[in-house]
Order: structure tokens, then C-alpha cells, then sequence
């Protein structure tokens, strides 16, 4: 179990000084644009390791006239008890550090596995219209959020095809440099996607048998080095990569990039019941499909790290119709994840009273509707199991 | 405060490894308050070491004399050279009394990002040691950063032709560690890497 008892903000984004407890397990802000719903959102996105769900650079985080530094702070209730974990920068310091219980964790991977997020932005609305880098990242935040040491993979394998790029760029083909940096990429892009095949396979089955109201998806990826990975071994797959690269030198230098890799990898989604892609579909049934991919990851998570994670939620109702609508609401009455919802009015909450509590936000604050819960305590029973 | 020559002491100070302005600061009071006893020494010192050390000639290491201590020591085995970044990388070395033969100082790693070639490192001078005949294993102990890796990749590539055996430092299980700590990569490089019990 995971609960967010106490959220304190201090000179983040629209908010000089905000504490909030949530009263229950679901929460609902709504409010004209412009008023923090999504700050707010934001603020709980960091609390994980990462750049949170606006992908923001350190220096868009402080109040715009506040004194430069800025943090967030979140008291949970976890199966070892009570917990509080900050995360900012201090003053002077573009350095984002953080704070486990009042003392600088080992590393960020102390913080991963006490706390686990999972989130859906209107940004992501265009996922499938946009360039194969914003799926990728999707792909990949999905991936790391269950095996860590992926990002540094992916880290690795970055820098190394960065250097060979350069030294291909400055026509400076010394054969073993040269060899050297494949042999990383080699190494690391097979890693990278053996963790990414093996998320899909796990996500394609959970969303399997968690279809419901929602159109099954399936997640396929376009990578050369995840499809011989399902045939030979991984080192053998390391060896082909290696010598492609090598052959593929004045190629890549003509490109002016490396053109192979697991950087060059797309993410697909595909609705099973009728075969569309989600770059095909209409803009509610791509938007159903990938709350469809969110829902079954959380799960995922959940099954995997015995705890579900927060779930954030910025503007999920867009684009949906009624009936999709209710069945959402329906799904997270149903999750035991503490979850943060956002949307522009309350009317479209109203049929989630019974089981949330809804906020206005505006004028730096944060404002209870009594249409809503006001309790101190969760009338949602949580699953023995969870 | 306490003048030109104060501010000046600080910023140089502050540029040293472990020291921001803070710290700089609270040193550089330390020293004022005791000038006797504390920083006309030290200034001898500083001015003594900067005098005499220099980097030795065969393996790139800094000290006093040249050949170094190292180079110039008879009981070392001379038939192993041990390869590392820098000075700091040697020094751990010999502080920890492991390796009992000598060592070559790279000054650096191959790094395209950063503009440093084979070129820029002290890649001639351990080619001709080995070429002198007396080397029969080189060690290399680079880090395991992409860099690292490919330096050990170019250098093998380089010193396989004189036929000295190459052997590379091990990667896996830290001492006192526990298996269900450490992450995938060390994991499968600490399996990879297993030798007989």
C-alpha cells in the first residue's frame, strides 16, 4: 500500500507555501486554466527519481518571483510505515538533491523503491502523431519504472553511439576507437532491448486480461535488434550488431548519424478488436487505448513491487465520451492506487462523489467542494492483497 | 573582507578538489590566525613540492626523482605493467599494496565527446616499453565507463601485435556486498567474469 498523506509545496512553480492532505484515496482538482492543477500534479511526479511529467529543466521549477530555490515534500504511508521524502534545489544550486527522512539517500534508487508514479498527460494525446523520440521516452519511463538500471543502459549506449557519431563526423576513422565504442553500443543496445521486450510481453498480457471497457491494445515495437532477439541469443544478436556497425561506418558517416541502434526504436500500438493503429485511430480511441496501456501498468507495478503507484491523471476525460468516461471512473474506484485527477469542472467528476474528494484550485490554494468526500478516512475497501 | 590578498588567497583555494567557497574561506582564516606556525610551512612546502616533483619519464607518475620510487625500485617485477587513467588511479593501487610490478599513466581516456585522441595520452611511451622485450603482462585497469572501455578495446588493439599477454582488472561483487543490492549490468558482469572456487 501506498498513501500520500501530507503534500507540502514551498516556492514551486505557481505556489509560494501549499499543504494539502488528502482526505481520500482519490482526488479531483479542478479549476480554469491556469490556476496550478497540473503543477500540483507535477510536484508528485518528481517525488519519483526523473524529470517528472513535463520533462521540465531544473531552472523551470522555482515561482517565478520567489527566491530561486524550490521543494516538494510528500509524508506517505507505506507497508514499513510512515515516510517523507523532499526533493529540490537549494539556494544558489541548479543541483536537484534529494531527502529521505530528513537525510540525503544513498542513491535515487532508495527513493525508487519505496515510491512508484505512473501518469498520463494531454501531451501524450499526440503521442502517435508526433516523432518516434516522444514513444521511445514513453516506452522507456515504462520500462525503467520496473527495472531500474535501464536508464543507465540507455545512458551508456547514448554516450557511446554520441562518440562514435563524433569521431565518424570528424573523419577520424581509427578502426579500433572506432570498434571499441560498438562494442558498447553492441553491448548495451541489446540489454536495452531485452528489458524493452520483456516489459511488452508482460504489459500485452496484463492488458489481455485486464480488457474490460477498454479497447485492448497491443504494443509491438519497429527495432531490428528486439526482433533477433526473439530468435537467437543475445550474444549472438551483440555479435551481428557489432559487425553491422562496423559495416555500416560509411553509411552512418555519410547520415551524419548512426542509423542503427537501440536509439533508432518506435513503439507501436495497435487496437486488437479491430486492427487499428493508434496513429490511425480517432482521437478518443487513441486516448482510450493508451489509458488502457496506463491502467494495465499500474497493475503491472502493483503485481510486481507488491504496492500500486501513485496514479496522476491530467485531464484523462478529454476526448473521452460518456460511456468511456464512466467506465474509467469505474476502473479507479475499483485500483487500490491513490490517484490525482485533474479536469477544467467538477460536473464531469460528480459521478465519483461517492468515493472522492474534489478541490478548486486557484489563488495560489486549494479550495474542498462539499459535493464531494471531506472525510479523513478511505470508504473504498483495499484489496487484502494490496 | 581583510583585503585583496585575503579574496585572492580564497579563490585559489576554492579551486582545489574538495573545496568550494566555504571551505576555502574557513582555511584561509585558519591559516591567517596562525601565520608562524601554519602558513609560512605550508608555503614553504607548497613551493618545495612544486620545485621537485615532476612526472617521471618511463611511467608518467609524479614524483621527486625521476625514474620514480616505483620505477626506480629493484624488488619490483618488471615483466608487468599495470595501465590506469591517472596518478590518483596509482596511488589507490599502491595504497592498497596489490600490485607489485609497474605502472603506466595514461593522463586521460579516449573520449570523442570531450576531443581527446590517443594523441593527447601517453600511448608512444608504453609501446616502447613493451617493444624493450622485458613485459610479459600488461594490466589494463581502466574504469568501466564507455570511455574506459574503449581505451582498453584501442590499446588491446594495439599491444596484441608484440604478443605480451593482456589482461583486463575484474568487474563484479564489491567486498562486504550483498548480491540482491547490485544492479543487472554488475550482476551479469559478475557472473561473466566467474572463475573456479
Amino acid at each position: 500500500m501506498l498513501r500520500l498523506n501530507r503534500l507540502t509545496l514551498t516556492d514551486f512553480r505557481s505556489y509560494a507555501a501549499l499543504t494539502w492532505r488528502p482526505a481520500a484515496r482519490i482526488s479531483v482538482l479542478y479549476g480554469p486554466n491556469g490556476t496550478g492543477k497540473t503543477n500540483l500534479l507535477e510536484a508528485l511526479s518528481l517525488i519519483v527519481p526523473g524529470r517528472g511529467l513535463r520533462s521540465a529543466r531544473n531552472a523551470d521549477l522555482p515561482r517565478l518571483d520567489g527566491p530561486g530555490s524550490w521543494a516538494v515534500a510528500a509524508r506517505f504511508q507505506t507497508q514499513e510505515g510512515e515516510t517523507i521524502i523532499g526533493t529540490g534545489c537549494e539556494p544558489g544550486s541548479d543541483r536537484r538533491v534529494f531527502r529521505l527522512d530528513g537525510a540525503a539517500p544513498r542513491n535515487q534508487a532508495d527513493i525508487a523503491r519505496i515510491v512508484a508514479a505512473v501518469w498520463l498527460t494531454p501531451q501524450m494525446d499526440r503521442l502517435f502523431q508526433e516523432g518516434l523520440s516522444g514513444r521511445r521516452r514513453f516506452l522507456d519511463r515504462l520500462v525503467w519504472a520496473l527495472e531500474p538500471g535501464h536508464a543507465r543502459e540507455m545512458a551508456a549506449h547514448d554516450t557511446a553511439v554520441g562518440s562514435r557519431n563524433r569521431l565518424l563526423s570528424e573523419g577520424r576513422h581509427d578502426r579500433a576507437w572506432l570498434s571499441g565504442l560498438e562494442d558498447s553500443i553492441a553491448r548495451h543496445a541489446v540489454a536495452a532491448s531485452a528489458a524493452r521486450l520483456s516489459l511488452v510481453t508482460r504489459l500485452n498480457a496484463q492488458i489481455a486480461a485486464g480488457a474490460g471497457a477498454f479497447p485492448p491494445g497491443r504494443i509491438g515495437l519497429a527495432c531490428p535488434i528486439a526482433e533477433r532477439l526473439q530468435v537467437e541469443p543475445a550474444l549472438k544478436v551483440e555479435d551481428w550488431l557489432r559487425e553491422t556497425l562496423a559495416a555500416n561506418r560509411p553509411r552512418d558517416s555519410a547520415a551524419g548519424t548512426c542509423l542503427l541502434g537501440a536509439h533508432r526504436t518506435d513503439m507501436r500500438l495497435t487496437d486488437v478488436t479491430t486492427g487499428t493503429p493508434a496513429a490511425l485511430a480517432s482521437t478518443g480511441q487513441q486516448k482510450a487505448l493508451l489509458i488502457g496501456v496506463i491502467l494495465a501498468h499500474a497493475a503491472l507495478i502493483a503485481s510486481a513491487r507488491g504496492f500500486a503507484p501513485l496514479l496522476l491523471l491530467d485531464e484523462p476525460a478529454v476526448h473521452l465520451d460518456a460511456e468511456r468516461r464512466r467506465a474509467l471512473w469505474d476502473v479507479l474506484i475499483a485500483l487500490p492506487a491513490q490517484t490525482v485527477i485533474t479536469g477544467t469542472d467538477a460536473e464531469t467528476f460528480l459521478p465519483l462523489a461517492g468515493h472522492a474528494e474534489a478541490l478548486a484550485t486557484g489563488g495560489g490554494g486549494l479550495h474542498p467542494d462539499g459535493r464531494f468526500l471531506r472525510l479523513q478516512t478511505d470508504t473504498t475497501p483495499v484489496p487484502a492483497a494490496l | 573582507m581583510g583585503g585583496p590578498e585575503v579574496e585572492h588567497l580564497i579563490g585559489l583555494l576554492s579551486k582545489l578538489p574538495g573545496m568550494g567557497p566555504r571551505s576555502a574561506r574557513r582555511a584561509a582564516l585558519k591559516m591567517l590566525q596562525q601565520p608562524e606556525s601554519r602558513m609560512l610551512p605550508l608555503a614553504a612546502a607548497l613551493r618545495e613540492a612544486a620545485e621537485a616533483v615532476k612526472p617521471c619519464a618511463d611511467c608518467g607518475n609524479l614524483d621527486s626523482q625521476d625514474p620514480c620510487t616505483i620505477c626506480a625500485d629493484e624488488h619490483r617485477d618488471r615483466s608487468i605493467i599495470c595501465v590506469v587513467e591517472g596518478v590518483g588511479d596509482l596511488w589507490a593501487l599502491e595504497r592498497a599494496r596489490v600490485h607489485t610490478g609497474l605502472y603506466h599513466v595514461l593522463g586521460g581516456t579516449l573520449s570523442a565527446l570531450s576531443g581527446i585522441g590517443p594523441e593527447d595520452l601517453n600511448i608512444p611511451l608504453l609501446l616502447s616499453r613493451i617493444a624493450e622485450g622485458e613485459v610479459a603482462e600488461v594490466i589494463l585497469a581502466l574504469g568501466a565507463t564507455v570511455d574506459g572501455a574503449a581505451t582498453a578495446h584501442w590499446l588491446t588493439d594495439q599491444i596484441r601485435p608484440t604478443g605480451v599477454a593482456i589482461t583486463r582488472v575484474g568487474q563484479g561483487v564489491p567486498m562486504g556486498g550483498a548480491l540482491d543490492v547490485l544492479d543487472d549490468g554488475t550482476l551479469a558482469a559478475a557472473l561473466r567474469t566467474r572463475r573456479g572456487a
